[in-house]
This record gives structure tokens, sequence and C-alpha cells, in this order.
């Protein structure tokens, strides 16, 4: 029972990190019908930024603040410089920008940084804690409590704010938010600040446990992007389940069957579940306009 | 006699394959031309997917692995010859395609990407794990496939990178001519038609899921090809052949050049197999050129790089 709940806990805390980037693959998304594969290397510029701030004896919680703002500020800048200029071209083009994007992010940050893989401590000490008979790591509570409360802060972003209503009708009906006065370009700026900042966050909290280098963002977004299909891509509370369902099925394919096939697990789940729901768990049937 | 712009883009590729030795200083560079040719071969099946059906895939390099290790594992335990390990390859990546296909299919857009993704990842994963059949991540050594062999007995006295240049540009050639006869085909413009609207093509009474599937299995046999073709020029393969930056560098390439023509698709990847090569002088810097040339290269020719010089020069020529 003790094995059962230590895969449990070491699956959630992936899937914790895999629910965060598939968010961000959300939001930016909803605002702009970009599927955005740079999403991977937002999570590796907060980890990375974080690490080389520390090093150089800024306190950790400042390091991460800033690691986060100047992630962001990345975010903007990639949808300033990137993707708006090249608004009506097609989604397969766009993806090729953004996978150009992850490229060039990958290449400034070996320069910026190196190619070592770093870490640093974590928040609250590194002895793990015994819960009936499963050790868990005091960094997994911080991610999952942080991936929690970033969820919930954004929840009540988009349900309670001004601001959040106006993304969430820009992602709606661009043409029908413009209309009604708001200003769409703005909120697709702030979309991929968010969506950057969500990933950045996700980097400083996994960090301590999962490391860091240049590379790591290629394989995040590729489970980021399963994550959010197989909740349905859009859908926030898809984002959380699809990322958590993958984070565990990983981590019971490698405690009970092989650690060699987890990955081939996920994406054996994630088929099956689009052979039978077409538009993932959460989908919803949508006619084709002609 | 007016030539239709299928024999055009023919001449037009026999013309630069036959000509662009001349300005090669090595034999470096026809190894670079081959791989250019073997790449080319793999996008102009991904132009009949796209291009031609609108329908996109993530995971074709899935079927290069399966082509690459048919050439590597065929020869070793059956006994066949590599050339025939290739053919062998090419039927069991059809094979697949034909099976997965009509449920992969019935996803669009962004759940098809996944669902391809997730094939070609899964390829990886059991060609990267089961080490004692494939050797794992170290990779295995490739029969030779005889080229020199036939070059020599007809006296023409080529050195190996050559012999494989003029063999692949053949091959290219050959691959183009059958998409281009395609395009023009009832199957051809029952591809095409769906790729504008599905439900005008049904109304039509294009059988949308067959052709789908058509094109869905050529365009995997044009991969598995161009994967065995790999694994024997160089001799060795490694699992990455079927890795996700395989068949994403397949998409850019075709993208790039220009996702509808047979000869955009040819052009990019000649500029993205080269590229890299060039850009190794710069050495640290060349991901960070690499990935700033293809967001430039996508933002000001939304379209790709041929049909938008294309448009320029004919504007050109208008005023």
């Amino acid at each position: 029972m003790y094995e059962f709940l230590q895969f449990v806990s070491s699956g959630m805390t992936v899937g914790a990190v895999y629910a965060l980037v598939a968010l961000g693959f959300t939001l930016i998304y909803n605002a702009s019908d970009v599927v955005n594969f740079a999403q991977g290397e937002f999570v590796m510029l907060g980890g990375m930024t974080t690490v080389f701030l520390y090093d150089a004896g800024t306190p950790l919680w400042l390091a991460a603040v800033l690691a986060v703002m100047i992630t962001a500020t990345v975010g903007v800048l990639l949808n300033k410089l990137a993707v708006e200029p090249a608004r009506g071209a097609s989604v397969v083009s766009l993806i090729i920008i953004t996978i150009g994007a992850s490229i060039f992010l990958r290449g400034v940050a070996q320069i910026v940084f190196d190619k070592q893989i770093h870490r640093f401590p974590a928040f609250t000490g590194e002895d793990p804690i015994t819960v009936a008979g499963a050790a868990i790591l005091p960094q997994s509570l911080w991610v999952l409590m942080g991936g929690a409360a970033i969820f919930g802060v954004l929840y009540l972003f988009f349900t309670r704010s001004v601001i959040g209503k106006a993304v969430l009708a820009t992602a709606n009906n661009r043409l029908a938010a413009k209309l009604v006065g708001i200003n769409t370009t703005a909120m697709m700026t702030l979309s991929f600040g968010l969506s950057a900042a969500v990933g950045a966050l996700a980097g400083v909290l996994a960090t301590p446990i999962t490391l860091t280098s240049y590379d790591v963002g290629g394989g995040l977004a590729l489970k980021g992007f399963a994550a959010a299909m197989l909740g349905s891509m859009g859908v926030p509370a898809g984002a959380l389940v699809g990322g958590l369902l993958l984070g565990l099925i990983e981590a019971m394919t490698a405690g009970y069957i092989s650690s060699d096939y987890k990955d081939a697990a996920a994406f054996i789940v994630i088929l099956t579940v689009l052979f039978v729901m077409p538009r993932g768990l959460f989908g919803r049937a949508v006619a084709e306009r002609v | 006699m007016r030539l239709s712009p299928r024999t055009w883009t023919l001449i037009i590729l026999a013309v630069l394959i036959a000509l662009a030795p001349v300005t090669f200083p090595s034999a470096f560079y026809f190894r670079i031309g081959a791989l250019i040719f073997v790449n080319g071969l793999a996008v102009i099946g991904l132009v009949i997917l796209f291009g031609y059906a609108g329908q996109i895939s993530l995971g074709h390099a899935g079927f290069a692995g399966i082509g690459a290790y048919s050439a590597a594992l065929m020869p070793m335990h059956l006994g066949l010859h590599p050339a025939l390990a290739l053919f062998a390859g090419a039927v069991l990546s059809g094979g697949l395609a034909f099976l997965i296909g009509r449920p992969i299919l019935r996803l669009k857009g962004h759940y098809l990407a996944v669902a391809t993704l997730g094939f070609g990842i899964l390829v990886f994963i059991v060609l990267n794990n089961e080490a004692q059949l494939t050797g794992g991540p170290d990779g295995m050594a490739v029969e030779d496939l005889g080229l020199r062999a036939v070059s020599d007995a007809l006296g023409l006295g080529l050195r190996t990178a050559e012999v494989w240049y003029w063999f692949m540009g053949l091959v290219l050639l050959l691959g183009a001519f059958l998409a281009l006869n395609l395009h023009t085909s009832p199957t051809g413009r029952s591809l095409r038609s769906l790729h504008n609207s599905e439900v005008a093509a049904r109304t039509l009474g294009v059988d949308v899921v067959r052709y789908k599937l058509t094109a869905f299995v050529i365009s995997a046999v044009y991969a598995s090809l161009a994967g065995s073709l790999q694994a024997l020029l160089n001799g060795f393969v490694t699992p990455d052949v079927a890795g996700f930056l395989h068949s994403i560098e397949w998409v850019t390439m075709a993208v790039l050049g220009g996702a509808a023509t047979v000869l955009g698709a040819v052009f990019g990847a000649t500029i993205l197999t080269a590229l890299p090569q060039a850009l190794t002088v710069f050495q640290e810097y060349e991901h960070l050129l690499l990935g700033l040339i293809i967001m430039l290269v996508m933002i000001f020719l939304p379209a790709g790089l041929l049909p938008s010089l294309g448009k320029t020069l004919r504007q050109g020529e208008s005023i």
C-alpha cells in the first residue's frame, strides 16, 4: 500500500508540472488560436534564470520573482515580435514560428547560461516527510500547493475580474469582443505574458526535484501539449485533469511495469481516449461551418 | 509546344540535380546532396498529405524508423538483400498506416497532430528500448546496399558519395514524378477537394474517409523509403531517425518551402539540410541562428519560400 502511495505522490508532482505547462498552452490557445511549442522554454527560462541569479548571490525568493518577471517579458516579446506580425498566417505556419522560437530560445539559453545541468536548494529543506510509509519530499508539496494556488488564482481572475472576463470574451469570439470595446490585441499580449509566467513558476517550483538545463523545454512542451489535448485544448479544467492523469499514468507504469515504457503508456492512453472521444475528455461536439 | 507545369517541375528538378555538382569542391558535398534528396523524398510524401489532402502529421518519422530498421534488421536476421528489405519496410509501413489511419484520421486539426505525434513517439520508444534487437540508443550498423559495386561493374569510375548522389537524384525524380501525376489524377482532385472543405467534398460524392487514408498510406510509404535510404546511405542507424525532432524537421521543410508544391518540398529540404551544415561554423550560435531564420521566413513569407519568391518575381515582370 505504501508503495502505491509513493507512486501517487510522485505521479501527482510530475503531473502538476504537466498541468501547468498544459495550462500555459490553453491560455495562449484561447486568446489567439496559436499552439505555442515554445511553452517548454518558458519552464526552462524560469528554472535557469533562478539558478543563475541565486548563484550570483540573489536571495532565492527574489531570484524566483525576477525569473518569473523576465520570462513573462520574453512571452510578451514573443507575441509582439513573432506572432502578431504573422497574423492571418495558417495554423501550421504559426506552429512552425513557435517551433522556431523554441529553437531560438534554447540557442540563447545555451549562450547566456551554459550547457550544464543545474539545480537550486529546495525551499524548505531536503529531508523527506513520511506519510503512511511513503516518503514525500517537502518540495513536492510546494509543487502541488503552488500548482493548486496558480489554478485557483487564475480561476478567480477569469471569473471575477473585468480584465479576466475580457480575456475570456476574446477567446470566445474575437470579433464580438472587439465590437463591445475590448482591446483584443492587448488581451493577446496579456495571455502570452500570463502563460509565460505560469510556465516560469512551474520551472521555479519543480527545478529542485527535476533539475534543469538549457534543453529541458522540448520534452516538457511535448507532454504539456499531450496533456492539454487529452483534456481538450482550450479548457483549463481539462489541462488540470489531463496533466495529473498523465503524471499518474507515468508513475504507475514506471512503478509496476517498466520505467522504459512510462512514456509509451502515456501516449497509448492518449491515443485510446482520442479514438473514443475525438475532442478529448472535456470536448464538446462542434459543427463545422461550411 | 506548350509544356505542362508538371513537365516543367520535372525538367527544373532534373537540371538542378545534374548541374549542382559543378559547384561541389569535395566528395563531402555529394554526401550532403544525397541527404538533401533523402529528405526531399520524405517531404514530397508530406506534400501529398498536407498540401493535397490538408491533413497534418507530426509523427511521420515513425514510418521512417520502421523503414530504417527494416533495412538494418531484415538482412541481418532474415538474410534478405538490403534492396528487398527496403521494399519490405515500405510494405510494412504502408500496412501499418492503413491499420492506424482509419481511427487516427477521424481526428481533426490539433487532435490529429497529437495522435500522429503519439504514434511517432511510440515507434521511437520501442526502437530505443528493445536494445537486444535494435542496439538501443547506440544504434546499429546497416549492411551495404552494393551501389558502389554496381557502379564499378559498369565501369563508371565514381566515388561512393557520387554514386549515392546520382542514385538518390534518380529516386527523387521518380518520387516527384509519381506525386505530380497523382496531383492531376482523379484521386488527386478528390484529395484537393477535401482539403478545401470536407463537407463540400462529401456532398459531391467524394469518399472522404477512403481518400484521406490513401494520402496517409502513400505519405507513409514515402517516409519509410526515405528512412531506409537514409540508413543505407549512412551505413548506420539510431532510434533518432524515428524521433519527434525528425518529424518536426520534415514538417518544417514542407512548410518553409511551400507546403502545396513538389518543388517547394525539395527547396525546403535543400535549405534545412544545408543550413545546419553551413551554420556549424558559427558554433554555439548555431541554434540561435537556425531558430531565427525559421521564424523570419515564416513571419515575412507565410506561404513558404518558393511560392512567395515566385509571386515577387511575377509582380516584377508585370511592372
